[in-house]
């Protein structure tokens, strides 16, 4: 089989995972996209791994790893997500924005230092609530 | 043992004390009182052995190298010279501060700092015998930079007042502008000897066959005399004495009367031949002499505290020694100071009791208190012969000690005295001293009129706590020397072997008669005052616990005395015989002629502006650039913060529109430079 097969269905692959991470405001959908992208560079490494003839077969060892990391990643990130949703009721992406620049806080201009014990306690006092509610 | 054994030990002892008392002070408080006094008694009674065995006969030299420098020919040596001088003054140091120390274990009995102040004594006796006995140079400049360090402790024992706080940074910030140029002299005079050995020096100087001569014997003498203003307190750098009577009362006899003052003149002495290498300095010596002896005895007139007055009075009598040797009598010098050593010691031992005994510092005070001398007698008897000696009636010691200054200072203003003197330092000196014997004795009578002669209310004897009987013991066993020490002056040409020290019939009728002018004026201004001021106002600056240790009336006597009087030199008392006698002169040399005022114009407040100055340039100036170097980065960052939107998406999206635009990049470089 020519390589072109594999490496233009693992563009496609990574082309739709890249899009869904950008666009999806579901926060679960957004993970999914990430494995297709995740999985793109897998069929990426098999693929090459085989049009290279390599002895050592180091392209199919790194895909098994990246599926082992992608195993671990998922399982954190759903995790993570199940919490945001319990704490707040959605897991909609773009409303997830705690962190962001604010100009209630201090002047941004004057007092730079004071923003980040600032913006820290916030992020304590989130998780804290999300303890208390779960 | 050898004497060079002994003459070794004398110094190490109290060194070893010091440590000792130092190290185990805190822990073992039982051991502080013999770690203090046995060192001490066992040098001193070393020192008479070594001055015995020595007995004025052959120097005694002894040497061993203690560092080489950059040159060999010039090096360090832990050298030990004992001649008459060096024994007879290092007795003299031995037993005045063993009597300070026996002093001290009365005085300071109940103070929570006696093992270091104790200590601080016996370190400072160890770095004068050094001084003492040393025949090299930096040697003998250790000793005296130790000396000027437990000056500053032991002035400022009483670190809670803050007289005393000032005092000790006076005294030592004032010395040490003396020694930078005394260490420059040093080493100005050991690169032209080729020799820091004192005995080398002067053997040079002296031998006829060498015609060794120094190529600027003016600098050096000038500059070694800088330092020897600064230690021995002669003007201008001399105002750091009177202050340091802030200090506790042995204290005071300790520096004054044996150590740190005499050891300027001292030094003087040992190194005479350099300074007579140079006539100029040698007048130099002598008109800061006889300006010395003039001021501070109009000083210690108008002085109100007892302590004060005799810090006056010792600054005088270093310049009479002074001006012995700028007349080229170190005979006469070193016999002033032992002289002067013993009544000094006396006289502020004696004080110390008498401030006790009425509880406060001030003459105007004790001026109205009856029965002093009924109280404490054995202060009364003792100062009596103290003063006496200090004014020079005869026969006390100080009249043969003085009269051998003045004799000296005759035959140089007669052109019969050794070569390196001229007639005018002579005159100068004579001059002065006989001005200076008018008014010593004129305030050694008026302390005596105002301490033991006052009328008033007497202080009931049980109300006052009864001073140890070793502090009076003391007492009498100093007074012995100060009554007979005068004597010696058959017997010292030996030890010195210089010329006769024997009175002359026209200077001793001529002092003593001055003399008595002086305590004649004194008592009838006294008179005067004191019935004219018939109804005597109370005067206040008493201390608070009559009966509580020496040590404690004394600190708060010192406490009380600024805020009563608002001034710590003088009390607005218009009995004072003293207000009489200076008239519109009183309230100047109170305050030591506004030495001090005019220091503070010229000197504290240049480098006061200069430092506020530096401070603006710093603040204002340099800040500036440092916070401008910030400002930049701190507006950037405020803009770049702004694209920090909370968003995820937005963030992933630059992600990708920047490694797309790098992918771009570096494909359009690649493809460049292979194209090329």
């Amino acid at each position: 089989m020519h390589l072109a097969y594999p490496a233009v269905l693992a563009a496609l692959l990574f082309c739709v995972g890249l899009y869904g991470v950008l666009a999806r405001r579901n926060a679960i959908l957004m993970l999914m996209s990430v494995e297709l992208m995740l999985n793109a560079v897998n069929l990426n490494l098999v693929a090459f791994d085989v049009w290279l003839q390599e002895r050592l077969h180091t392209g199919q060892a790194l895909a098994l790893f990246t599926i082992a990391v992608a195993a671990a990643e998922i399982g954190i990130g759903l995790a993570i997500v199940l919490l945001v949703y319990r704490t707040r009721g959605s897991s909609e992406i773009d409303r997830l924005r705690d962190l962001r620049e604010t100009d209630t806080g201090p002047d941004a201009g004057a007092a730079s230092g004071a923003d980040g014990p600032e913006e820290q306690a916030g992020v304590q006092a989130t998780t804290d609530s999300g303890r208390q509610t779960s | 043992m050898s004497t060079t054994t002994l003459a070794a030990l004398v110094p190490l002892l109290p060194l070893l004390g010091a440590v000792a008392g130092l190290l185990t002070g805190r822990r073992a408080p039982g051991f502080a009182q013999p770690l203090a006094v046995l060192p001490t008694l066992v040098s001193a009674v070393l020192a008479v052995l070594v001055a015995v065995r020595q007995g004025g006969g052959e120097p005694l030299r002894a040497a061993t190298e203690l560092t080489p420098t950059g040159d060999d020919s010039l090096p360090i040596q832990l050298a030990l010279d004992v001649d008459g001088f060096a024994a007879l003054v290092a007795v003299l140091v031995g037993a005045v501060a063993t009597c300070v120390q026996l002093y001290s274990t009365g005085y300071l009995r109940d103070d929570p700092r006696y093992a270091s102040y104790a200590s601080f004594v016996s370190l400072f006796t160890a770095a004068m015998l050094l001084v003492v006995y040393a025949d090299d140079l930096i040697v003998l400049l250790v000793g005296w930079e130790v000396m000027g360090i437990c000056s500053y402790f032991l002035v400022g024992h009483y670190w809670e007042t803050r007289a005393a706080r000032d005092a000790s940074l006076k005294a030592f910030l004032v010395t040490k502008l003396g020694d930078v140029p005394f260490l420059l002299g040093i080493l100005a005079l050991a690169t032209e000897a080729g020799t820091f050995r004192i005995s080398g020096i002067t053997s040079r100087l002296g031998s006829q066959l060498a015609e060794f001569e120094l190529a600027h014997p003016t600098v050096i003498a000038l500059l070694l005399l800088a330092g020897v203003a600064g230690k021995s307190a002669q003007f201008p750098l001399h105002t750091w004495l009177p202050d340091a009577m802030a200090g506790p009362t042995p204290v005071s006899a300790l520096i004054h009367a044996a150590t740190m003052v005499a050891a300027g003149v001292y030094f003087i002495a040992r190194l005479l031949p350099v300074f007579a290498a140079s006539a100029a300095a040698m007048v130099v010596l002598a008109v800061l002499a006889a300006v010395t002896i003039v001021g501070s005895g109009l000083s210690a007139l108008a002085q109100d505290d007892v302590k004060r007055v005799l810090a006056y009075s010792t600054i005088g009598q270093l310049a009479y020694m002074a001006g012995a040797l700028a007349v080229a009598d170190r005979g006469a010098a070193v016999f002033h100071l032992l002289v002067h050593g013993a009544f000094k010691a006396l006289l502020f031992l004696a004080a110390g009791v008498l401030i006790h005994a009425a509880g406060t510092n001030s003459l105007a005070a004790m001026s109205r208190m009856g029965g002093l001398s009924r109280i404490a007698p054995d202060a009364y008897w003792t100062m009596t012969v103290g003063l006496l000696a200090l004014a020079a009636i005869p026969p006390f010691s100080g009249f043969f000690s003085k009269e051998a200054v003045l004799a000296a200072a005759e035959h140089a203003a007669f052109g019969a005295a050794a070569a390196g003197t001229t007639p005018a330092a002579g005159w100068i000196v004579l001059a002065a001293g006989m001005l200076g014997a008018l008014l010593t004795a004129a305030y050694a009578a008026r302390l005596w009129l105002l301490a033991f002669r006052g009328e008033g209310p007497p202080v009931p004897a049980e109300e006052h706590r009864r001073e140890p009987a070793v502090m009076n013991v003391v007492l009498w066993v100093l007074a012995l020397p100060s009554l007979a020490l005068g004597l010696a002056y058959g017997v010292l040409p030996e030890w010195f072997g210089g010329g006769s020290l024997a009175p002359s019939l026209a200077t001793s009728v001529l002092a003593t008669g001055v003399a008595l002018v002086g305590v004649l004026l004194t008592y009838g201004a006294w008179r005067q005052t004191t019935a004219h001021a018939a109804p005597r106002t109370p005067m206040g600056a008493v201390a608070a616990h009559p009966r509580g240790d020496a040590a404690l009336s004394e600190a708060e006597a010192i406490a009380t005395h600024e805020p009563a009087y608002g001034d710590i030199a003088s009390a607005p008392d218009p009995a004072d015989p003293s207000r009489l006698l200076l008239g519109p002169l009183h309230d100047t040399a109170a305050h030591g002629f506004r030495l001090d005022a005019a220091y503070a114009v010229l000197f504290v407040r240049p480098t006061r502006a200069a430092a506020r100055l530096v401070r603006f340039i710093d603040r204002e100036v340099v800040d500036t650039y440092v916070r401008g170097a910030g400002l930049g980065p701190r507006l950037l960052g405020s803009l770049v913060r702004r694209t920090q939107t909370g968003n995820t998406q937005t963030y992933l999206g630059a992600l990708l529109v920047g490694s797309l635009v790098l992918a771009v990049a570096a494909v359009l470089v690649a493809a460049g430079t292979s194209g090329a």
